[in-house]
């Protein structure tokens, strides 16, 4: 049997008003090997429809963290890693 | 000593906390704390409930981060945060922070630090039901600015190492 493409398994999370705007608080999801950042993965999920498009649109101030730090669209992706999306924060 | 980082619904006893930190240790010549709490009124809007979400774990992480870099700036023994989340009303406490230090300056220094980060890197999110209705709040530029006095310093700030 020839070997399957590689996969990778990414857990994706949503907070506050992201989360609200995409009715979506967490899931996984399997990404093609052809995505290796944070930043090729926003891309990739902006493709999914107009509010996707919009909620993760370049210009837009929006958060990013992988595995639980903060993370810029040049941080590398790795196998069963977490992905967070979220407005700046404001608690204090 | 207790857990120097806690995220709660339950409300908390202020005296009791800083009693519990003061008591800890004979060194201590100096206790600063900050209580943040739930205003009535935002943006000219009457607030009748406020809501907090935040990132379980990320949170966690996030303040563990702050606190050890306040511990490297500054001469302290003690650095307690509480932070509620859930639905909260006004005059409700939202954060304590306190610090324990042998003498006052590292106490106030570092008490302002932590919170000035907290506000700025720590995945929390509040929400406002007002007479218009529900709404997020926005992220206020001057809780950025206020990371600027901190910023000259050459140390690596909490966080920022890892956005490279």
């Amino acid at each position: 049997m020839p070997e399957k493409e590689n996969v990778m398994k990414i857990q994706l999370r949503f907070f506050a008003s992201i989360r609200e705007a995409l009715n979506l608080s967490q899931e996984t999801l399997e990404l093609p090997a052809s995505i290796a950042t944070v930043g090729e993965l926003r891309t990739f999920l902006r493709t999914r429809g107009p509010v996707w498009a919009e909620v993760l649109a370049e210009g837009r101030s929006l958060r990013m963290a992988f595995n639980q730090e903060l993370a810029n669209a040049d941080t590398a992706l790795a196998e069963s890693g977490e992905v967070a999306f979220f407005p700046p924060v404001t608690g204090g | 000593m207790t857990m120097p980082i806690r995220v709660q619904a339950e409300d908390f006893d202020f005296a009791a906390e800083l009693a519990q930190l003061r008591l800890s240790n004979p060194k201590i010549g100096a206790v600063v704390s900050f209580l943040g709490t739930v205003r009535d009124l935002s943006d000219g809007s009457a607030v009748a409930q406020m809501e907090l979400e935040h990132y379980p774990g990320m949170t966690e992480k996030a303040l563990s981060a702050i606190i050890d870099q306040a511990k490297q700036r500054w001469e302290i023994f003690d650095a307690l945060v509480i932070h509620r989340i859930g639905p909260l009303l006004p005059l409700d406490q939202i954060v304590l922070v306190a610090v324990s230090s042998a003498h006052r300056g590292d106490a106030f220094a570092a008490c302002e630090y932590i919170i000035d980060y907290l506000k700025t890197e720590a995945p929390f999110w509040k929400k406002e039901h007002t007479e218009q209705g529900a709404r997020w709040v926005d992220a206020r530029s001057t809780d950025d600015e206020a990371l600027a006095k901190w910023e000259q310093d050459a140390l690596p700030l909490p966080m920022r190492e890892s956005k490279k």
